[in-house]
């Protein structure tokens, strides 16, 4: 049997990045992600790998920009106002193209707000949180697990796709302990750094840049990344699906809130309510049509979030016409974390 | 002979090398180039030019190139 | 006949857009002389920053990063600690490193990072049109300084090569200027020294070169390039500051 580790979803999101081929993180402390940079300021030494605990999250990310160009896998991590800081950064990848994961172990805000789990970055992750219309890979892992698998795949999708990647989190997920079977990466075709800056060593110069100044230039670049994120929707997608197949409702939701609606969820079948989770997995891609196929049948939504009601917009935008979407938010702060039994009355109000 | 080419479409006529040639064999054009500036024009003989490149050195857009005997 | 003076490799073949008689393109030359003397160009990452010497790709002919305002040198640590094996610098405007880049050119020297800064002082901000720089000497009248620059309003002039002098992580630095043919040879020196600090594995080299913007100035090229000497080498003395190696 493989050996199963309890560790803190932190430490998962480390593990998986090592185990990725990940060797260069530069970080910055902020709570409540310390433990990352900490466990990598430990272990990259031994890895042959390269930990900096830079001046700044504007710097980090920078210092992983520099990385990435090279072709190395490299990551940052943050909570919500470092990443605020990073969005500079994370555009021009975007527009350069570059591969690298960012890990935001989401605090509650607006400001300095407070360091509780919350899922008040929503927008900020999948709608381009910084300048110029971009997106980049979005994934939320619910679980210990996930949180490795997800990181190793984050990798995998940025090269593939040539997009930053990001693994939003946040206290819930990032503190809680729960086994963790480590594995060895999946096996997964990856396409050749061909544009990865080495020194010319003899071939065609290489440069990598987000500047389009010549006529039609840049609207054909945007076109490009377009035709990227359409691509991804389409191929790259991913959820849960837990008990929807019967359901007359279904909750939705994504990490943490969808690990609690899923305690209400089976709350609910306990008392014979025909209930069920679909639970996002890339917030970037959207996974629309999973929403849309499921709605069909089934004509009530659900959706439970630490927030005002971010990811409900998308819910609305994909689900089919007739159905309802209702929603139960949360923003967070200290003690206002819903319980199972809040979400069960509010499953049972909508049922 | 000591000589140099000035490449009259690269020149922008900041006149940078005739103040750097010690010899002043350098003066500026009465004629517009396609640039719409006007450029330098060497005006010494080759038995003035040292071939001492400074004023090459000094033109911002390497417009000038210096040639000398073996 | 033998070309005793031409074009170095490194430097593609182009018209440039720079403004007649900006110095950026002199020196320019000399960093691209520096990497053909050393047989840099090969084994180069180039870090350009945001300022009028953005298009460092289309001038050099090497490989090249473009990077956000002022972190070329967060991004140069990255490119760096990646690739151990190649020559890496950031060449830079005083926009770019003086303001809102002070604290990662001033973290990357601190760490000692074994790259090269190649640090353009020109006294304003070139590329949006002439702004008040931190360089901007006391009195200059700037497009956001318009009575002239005031102590008590916008504080000094700062002085990069010499702050940085004072840090232990930085092995070489050094001031030079490109408005007469002796110090541009002198420029041309320090800039080398500071390339064999990265080529010998001694650490974190610094050259700041003043130079001429005669179009925000408001002045011909030689007027521009007069000022250089008359009022930026009076504050801005040239020298080497920090020479750790004795090189
Ligand atoms: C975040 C950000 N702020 C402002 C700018 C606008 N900007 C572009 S270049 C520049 C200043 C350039 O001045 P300097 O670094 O001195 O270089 P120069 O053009 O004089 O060579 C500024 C403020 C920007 N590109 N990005
Ligand atoms: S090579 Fe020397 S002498 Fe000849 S034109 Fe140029 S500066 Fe003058
Ligand atoms: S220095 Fe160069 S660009 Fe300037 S006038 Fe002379 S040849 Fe022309
Ligand atoms: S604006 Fe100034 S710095 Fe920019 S190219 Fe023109 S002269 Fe050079």
């Amino acid at each position: 049997m493989a050996k199963r580790l309890l560790v803190r979803g932190n430490e998962a999101i480390c593990r998986g990045a090592i185990e990725a081929g990940c060797r260069y993180y530069f970080g910055y402390p902020i709570t409540p992600q310390n433990d990352i940079p900490e466990y990598m300021s430990r272990e990259m030494p031994n890895v042959n790998g390269v930990f900096i605990q830079a001046e700044s999250e504007i710097a980090s990310v920078n210092m992983v920009m520099g990385a990435a160009a090279t072709g190395a896998r490299a990551m940052t991590s943050s909570s919500s106002p470092g990443i605020s800081l990073k969005m500079e950064a994370i555009s021009y990848m975007a527009g350069m193209e570059l591969p690298c994961l960012i890990v935001n172990i989401s605090r509650s805000g607006p400001g300095l707000g407070g360091i509780d789990a919350s899922q008040g970055d929503y927008f900020q992750a999948v709608k381009g949180g910084g300048h110029g219309g971009y997106h980049i890979l979005v994934l939320a892992p619910a679980s210990i697990q996930e949180m490795y698998d997800l990181t190793m795949l984050a990798f995998d999708l940025a090269e593939i796709y040539r997009i930053p990647a990001m693994i939003l989190g946040d206290a819930v997920v990032g503190q809680m302990k729960e086994p963790l079977v480590p594995h060895p990466r999946p096996d997964r075709e990856l396409p050749a750094k061909d544009w990865a800056l080495r020194g010319k060593s003899g071939g065609e110069q290489r440069y990598i840049k987000s500047l389009y100044l010549g006529d039609g230039e840049l609207e054909a670049h945007n076109w490009k990344l377009y035709a990227k994120y359409q691509e991804m929707k389409a191929k790259e997608s991913r959820w849960e699906d837990f008990l929807t197949s019967d359901a007359d409702l279904i909750v939705t939701g994504f990490g943490s809130a969808a690990r609690i609606a899923k305690t209400a969820v089976m709350m609910a079948r306990e008392e014979g309510l025909k209930v069920g989770l679909l639970r996002p997995i890339t917030l970037f891609p959207f996974p629309s049509a999973a929403f849309a196929e499921r709605t069909l049948r089934c004509k009530k939504i659900l959706d439970v979030e630490l927030n005002t009601g971010q990811m409900v917009e998308d819910v609305r935008l994909s689900v089919a016409r007739d159905a309802e979407v209702h929603f139960y938010g949360r923003p967070s702060g200290t003690g206002s974390l819903p319980t199972p039994e809040e979400i069960l009355g509010q499953i049972k109000k909508y049922y | 002979m000591p000589r140099i080419e000035i490449d009259e479409l690269r020149c922008k006529g900041c006149a940078l090398c005739t103040i750097a040639c010690p010899k002043k064999l350098i003066a500026m054009s009465e004629q517009i180039n396609n640039l719409g500036y006007r450029p330098a024009v060497f005006e010494g003989t080759e038995v003035q030019c040292t071939g001492c490149a400074l004023c090459a050195e000094m033109c911002p857009d390497v417009a000038i190139k210096v040639f000398k005997e073996q | 006949m033998h070309q005793v003076f031409k074009r170095p490799v490194s430097l593609k073949d182009v018209q440039t857009h720079f403004c007649p008689g900006c110095h950026h393109g002199t020196i320019h030359r000399l960093v691209a002389e520096a990497l053909d003397e050393f047989g840099l160009q090969q084994e180069t990452i180039g870090i350009a920053s945001i300022g009028c010497s953005v298009f460092l790709y289309y001038y050099f002919d090497i490989d090249v990063i473009e990077t956000p305002h002022g972190r070329a040198p967060a991004v140069a640590t990255g490119v760096k600690r990646a690739r151990p094996d190649r020559f890496v610098f950031t060449y830079q405007g005083d926009g770019d490193l003086a303001a809102i880049g002070t604290a990662e050119i001033i973290h990357a020297a601190n760490r000692g990072e074994h790259i090269s800064v190649v640090f353009v002082n020109n006294t304003t901000y070139g590329m949006t049109g002439g702004q008040m720089a931190p360089t901007t000497l006391l009195g200059q009248r700037t497009s956001t300084s318009p009575t002239g620059r005031k102590p008590e309003v916008e504080g000094f002039p700062i002085r990069m090569a010499e702050l940085l002098s004072g840090l232990d992580g930085v092995a070489f630095s050094a001031r030079a200027a490109v408005n007469t043919p002796k110090n541009l040879m002198d420029a041309k020196k320090q800039i080398k020294k500071a390339f064999r600090y990265q080529g010998e594995g001694k650490g974190f080299s610094f050259v700041e070169v003043l130079a001429a913007c005669p179009t925000n100035w408001g002045m011909n090229a030689i007027e521009a390039n007069e000022r250089v000497g008359r009022e930026m080498c009076e504050y801005f003395k040239l020298g080497t500051f920090k020479n750790t190696a004795g090189l």
